[in-house]
């Protein structure tokens, strides 16, 4: 075997660097960066319990899709007894108001690109 | 969620070449009808038959009176591209000889023949559009016959603009979105790549208002009711006197009917 120390070498600076950015994160914990959503001030109910909506919104999102088109039903009440109409636009933006403060900061930082804007109208959109 | 409608009909077809031989069944979820479904905030418009009765002498009045297609497209997001080509049309004007071809007598009436008559979806009782479509996007609601859409899930192959005899779907070429004058927030506007045509306003009789191009009809020229109900104003209409459905013999029972 020839140049074996500087094979191992190699390898160690090789690891160091890959795996600079946890040594990095570990060191300065800036790249355990997550993004500030924009909650609404007057503390009402979300429609669920905020850690399922955090983990589960777009599946929520699409049984109300189902309900209000294929079933026409418009209408929930929720646990705390409280009539809500399911929609994107009226009920979830009627609080958490800027969707670029709320619904984009997130998606953005996790790469998700959901298509419900391409049809539903975000309440801020400029209009032309 | 991520998962386009270009992506998801890609990911379709090589799933179909892959299982080519077997024959694979989706399960879809299907959620149960709702039982916490409260009342909204002004009852609804219900009824067991919707449909529509144009007066065609009140429109013929009214000269090139446009109300009720401005009203519509305007609370819809109907995009307006400026040409025939491109055009998207929920409710608009055709010629009588044209819309009435299969009723054409060798000596119509001349003020007829050129008038001006609202056409839309006839939201038909025997859909053809609907027996055609792969996806399920459009169908008939059995509780009060609309033809509906959903258009979360047209693919736009357009096998219903093919079978409706009425042209009443209109298939988005382009964006619409850079075409809509003034958007109507409380409306979603359509994508590329997707059909659309009239609902009934079913978004407005499930708030408890009338139809937009019925509200804006300033010569009271349209009329909306339940079919199925004895005493509503559109049997009363057609009682009184002779109404045509666009070709009847095709055996599709249009729900507009039209007033002579
Ligand atoms: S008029 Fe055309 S689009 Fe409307 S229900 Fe009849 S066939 Fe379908
Ligand atoms: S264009 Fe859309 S609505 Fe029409 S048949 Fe195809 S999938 Fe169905």
């Amino acid at each position: 075997m020839y140049d074996t120390g500087k094979i191992i070498a190699g390898l160690l600076v090789f690891l160091l660097v890959i795996t600079l950015p946890f040594w990095y994160n570990l060191a300065t914990g800036k790249a355990g960066y997550t993004p500030e959503l924009e909650r609404p001030t007057d503390a009402r109910e979300c429609v669920r319990d905020s850690a399922y909506m955090a983990a589960h919104h777009m599946d929520l999102l699409n049984v109300w899709r189902d309900q209000v088109v294929r079933q026409g039903a418009r209408f929930e009440t929720g646990s705390d007894g409280q009539r809500r109409e399911r929609s994107l636009t009226r009920t979830c933006l009627g609080c958490h108001a800027s969707k670029e403060r709320f619904c984009d900061r997130c998606h953005s930082y996790m790469g998700v690109q959901p298509y419900c804007w391409d049809c539903h109208i975000a309440p801020e959109e400029p209009r032309p | 969620m991520s998962v386009d409608r270009r992506r998801f009909l890609k990911i379709a077809g090589l799933t179909t070449l892959a299982v080519a031989s077997g024959s694979a069944r989706k399960a879809l979820t299907a959620d149960a009808a709702d039982s916490t479904m409260a009342t909204p905030p002004s009852p609804p418009l219900t009824a067991q038959r919707w449909a529509m009765v144009v007066d065609i002498r009140k429109c013929l009045a009214a000269g090139d009176c446009r109300d009720c297609t401005l009203a519509c497209h305007r609370v819809h997001n109907v995009p307006d591209f400026g040409n025939p080509k491109d055009e998207i049309k929920w409710i608009w004007q055709e010629p009588f000889e044209r819309v009435f071809a299969d009723q054409e007598y060798e000596h119509l009436e001349e003020a007829l023949k050129h008038a001006g008559v609202p056409v839309l979806c006839n939201h038909c009782d025997n859909p053809p559009c609907v027996r055609v479509c792969p996806t399920g996007s459009t169908w008939k609601r059995e509780t009060d016959g609309i033809v509906m859409m959903d258009w979360h899930r047209c693919i736009g192959c357009r096998y219903c603009v093919a079978a409706c005899p009425y042209g009443s779907r209109s298939f988005n070429w382009r964006d619409p979105r850079p075409f809509i004058k003034e958007l109507e927030p409380e409306f979603p506007t359509r994508m590329r790549g997707v059909v659309e045509k009239c609902t009934f306003c079913e978004e407005r009789l499930a708030r408890g208002k009338p139809l937009a191009c019925v509200e804006a009809c300033k010569h009271k020229a349209l009329t909306f009711g339940d079919l199925e109900d004895p005493d509503s104003e559109v049997r009363a209409l057609l009682r009184e006197g002779f109404a045509i459905r666009r070709r009847p013999s095709l055996g599709t029972q249009p729900e507009v009917y039209y007033k002579l």
